[in-house]
């Protein structure tokens, strides 16, 4: 899906947990998520530490938007 | 007894060659060329009763007459499985294979069974709709090719188990099932299994085979200052939909997808969102189901101005063991969605 949106000349980045599937697969822009069940926000800890982890992610992805990148891209997240 | 029919080309149904290419399709009582050896090694459970045969650029320029003709010529007929070629390397007959016996499965819900060598552009266009056996290049590969078809033609009038497409030799077509192992050793013994073999430099074959990638271009960047006026839109393989799948979205195998209003929310609240995905536990996203459509985060960033906003609608299906033509079909009609919306950005989120 990714790489038809893509494909469309829209900007696009997958935020995804198998990050090697989505780089095989063909995403250019990845941002890592944590999981599969709960991608941006673990139940196990408070809501505000799952709301700070995503929110931190998010942006992440909408700076990988901004970034000019001349190869597939892993960005690195921070928490 | 079984009732078998077998499509063939002007040159294997002994018409002609090249200049007999426009051959109108008939049907003949019995066996030719081909048939012959099908009959034999189906052995005597199952009776090859016809011969169709039909030049291959009257199947290829006029399709769907061609196609029509045969279903009438064959609407009188007992049938209950229906061959085609073997088509080798040869183009236009594998297309021709591929295009009758698409239309025999779905007129007389019967198995079709046909044989192509793998640089036959019939494979690509036909390995997902039926079985396709991986064939020989040329005609010195008839008597193999035939013996695999029959032979997996006979397991399955037989009723007997069927082993994944790579044991029983035709191209896989992007199906799941779930089998039992023999012998039953578990997920997490394999794991290890494959990962000492790694270690220690050995061959080890992966559970989850990637086909190779084919890369599209890269979208261009999307300056800061352009983003903070701009519509971002929330795209997801998680399965996130209102509760009740008014969409009915499927839990697994996906060919539909939805989109959901998401003006005026600044979350999507548990009890009013939940996931349909069978592929995972849904325990977390039903509970917060901002933890797989970040809708939250992304309503935190439009209020510092960091984008323009949140595109009024999310898209959502559900991607686990959708075949990669379903998912491409998707991800084209949404993406034609957001162009004709004018949206530039997407956060796709996967699980």
């Amino acid at each position: 899906m990714t790489k038809e949106i893509e494909k469309a000349g829209i900007t696009i980045v997958q935020m995804a947990n198998l990050i090697p599937v989505a780089k095989t697969v063909g995403a250019n822009r990845m941002v890592p998520t944590i999981s599969i069940p709960y991608p941006l926000g673990d139940p196990a800890t408070p809501k505000e530490v799952q709301y700070k982890l995503r929110y931190h992610r998010v942006g992440v992805a909408l700076d990988a938007l901004s970034a000019d990148i001349k190869e597939q891209t892993v960005f690195k997240v921070k928490i | 007894m079984k009732k078998a029919i077998l499509y063939l080309n002007q040159f294997f149904g002994q018409i002609g060659g090249e200049e007999l290419a426009d051959h109108a399709p008939e049907i003949r009582e019995g066996l030719v060329g081909p048939a012959m050896e099908l009959q034999k090694q189906l052995g005597e459970g199952v009776k090859v009763t016809h011969t169709i045969i039909c030049g291959d650029n009257f199947m290829g320029s006029r399709t769907q007459e061609a196609i029509e003709t045969i279903l009438g010529l064959l609407s009188d007929k007992e049938l209950d499985i229906f061959f085609a070629g073997p088509a080798f390397r040869a183009g236009r007959y594998g297309s021709a294979c591929g295009n009758i016996c698409k239309a025999v499965k779905e007129k007389f819900k019967v198995p079709v069974i046909t044989s192509m060598n793998d640089e036959n552009p019939g494979v690509e266009m036909f390995r997902k709709e039926m079985y396709i056996f991986k064939g020989g290049a040329s005609a010195a590969a008839m008597r193999n090719d035939v013996k695999a078809m029959a032979g997996f033609a006979n397991k399955l009038l037989n009723g007997e188990t069927l082993l994944h497409a790579e044991e029983e030799g035709y191209f896989g077509r992007g199906i799941r099932s779930q089998i039992w192992l023999e012998p039953p050793v578990n997920a997490a013994d394999r794991v290890i299994d494959m990962l000492l073999k790694k270690i220690h430099g050995q061959p080890f074959k992966s559970e989850l085979p990637i086909p190779p990638s084919d890369l599209v271009p890269i979208s261009p960047a999307i300056a800061p200052e352009e983003l903070a006026k701009m519509q971002v839109a929330l795209v997801t393989s998680g399965g996130i939909v209102p509760v009740g799948n008014p969409d009915r979205i499927q839990s697994a195998s996906a060919t539909k997808w939805g989109k959901y209003d998401v003006s005026g929310l600044d979350d999507l609240k548990s009890g009013e969102f939940m996931t349909i995905h069978a592929g995972y536990d849904p325990a977390a996203a039903n509970a917060d189901p901002d933890v797989c459509v970040p809708l939250d985060a992304l309503r935190q960033y439009e209020k510092e101005g960091k984008i323009g906003g949140v595109y009024q609608y999310f898209y959502s299906t559900v991607g686990t063991g959708t075949t990669q033509a379903e998912a491409a079909r998707m991800g084209r009609e949404i993406a034609a969605e957001l162009i004709e919306a004018g949206v530039k950005a997407v956060i796709l989120t996967s699980t």
